[in-house]
């Protein structure tokens, strides 16, 4: 199975993400420029993190005109998976494959800190290796991670199942007080109708190797890989 | 071909909380003005554009402020436009 990690100026965690599914997965994966537009050999497409273009006007909002991500949205549409981290996320949405958006902080602070998640959604290619509820932790690094929907967007996303990460405390609990940066929901990470799109602030690409302190984001790209080859 | 300018207002929409905005207003109630009643924060982009007609540039200012400048899904538009003198 092919990955390919798309490269903007200013991303900042594709090489997380290729030490993950190359070195620790041996999967082969390719470094996507973003003035590539041809995505035909990949069979994962992975949004990483970082700071695109800088972040300039909104974030994500210059990348998703790039080649690589007009792209992306085809592969998408082909139903095959696409994964967004942090500002992955941010591009996915503001390119229209998630819905919603994400906005500044809460308390106007960027954050970076281990927090507990839990896992709504296990029937998914991405998450069939966690266990249902379960609390796992995982990195977070962002300053604008809250995210927001209209009322009919959100209850068509808690409708259709589609919320699969949940800040939480340490025992699972979904509450105000562990809603690091005033998320609707407590949310953290969708997936789109079909669920083969998912995005998520926290960063499980660091989260993959033990010497890095935990290694509970490495279920996500296990399961996709599993998910893949059955296929 | 007519240019034209356009000052653009891209603002939150009134459902979306602006926590940047109430830390402004925080602010300023520190220096004494506690009578600020609310406070938004959003942007202003200006920019000039060649264009067939003022409906042109009308239209195209549309589709610039919703597929790029504004996201619809936080924030409303909205903006003026000016026929420039032709040198």
């Amino acid at each position: 199975m092919k990955f390919g990690i798309i490269v903007f100026p200013g991303a900042n965690c594709d090489r997380d993400v290729a030490y993950v599914t190359r070195d620790i997965l041996g999967q082969p994966t390719r470094m996507v420029w973003h003035e590539d537009s041809d995505l035909s050999d990949l069979d994962v497409v992975v949004v990483p993190g970082g700071f695109s273009y800088g972040d300039y006007l909104r974030c994500g909002a210059i990348a998703r005109f790039s080649p690589a991500m007009q792209a992306t949205v085809e592969h998408a549409n082909q139903g095959k998976p696409v994964l967004g981290i942090c500002n992955g996320f941010q591009i996915l949405t503001e390119v229209g494959l998630l819905p919603g958006a994400l906005m500044r902080n809460r308390d106007m602070r960027f954050i970076c800190d281990r927090v507990p998640l839990k896992v709504e959604r296990t029937s998914l290619l991405w998450t069939a290796n966690y266990a249902q509820g379960q609390v796992i932790t995982l990195p977070i690094a962002h300053g604008e991670g809250c995210y927001y929907a209209d009322e009919a967007t959100l209850a068509e996303l808690e409708a259709n199942n589609q919320v699969v990460f949940r800040y939480c405390g340490p025992d699972g609990a979904v509450d105000a007080e562990h809603n690091h940066n005033g998320s609707l929901g407590n949310i953290a990470g969708i997936c789109n109708r079909q669920g083969n799109v998912l995005g998520l602030m926290p960063h499980p690409e660091r989260a993959a190797d033990a010497v890095l302190g935990g290694i509970d984001g490495l279920p996500l790209f296990e399961s996709l890989v599993q998910a893949l080859v059955a296929a | 071909m007519p240019h034209y300018s356009a000052r653009i207002y891209v603002t939150l929409r009134p459902s979306v909380l602006d926590p940047a905005g109430t830390a402004v207003q925080s602010g300023l109630a520190h220096m004494g003005y506690s009578n600020v009643e609310t406070v938004r924060i959003g942007k202003y982009i200006e920019l000039t554009l060649e264009a067939d007609s003022e409906d042109a540039a009308n239209q195209q200012l549309d589709r610039m402020c919703d597929q790029l400048l504004a996201n619809p899904v936080i924030e409303n538009y909205r903006f003026e436009l000016q026929t420039l003198a032709t040198a």
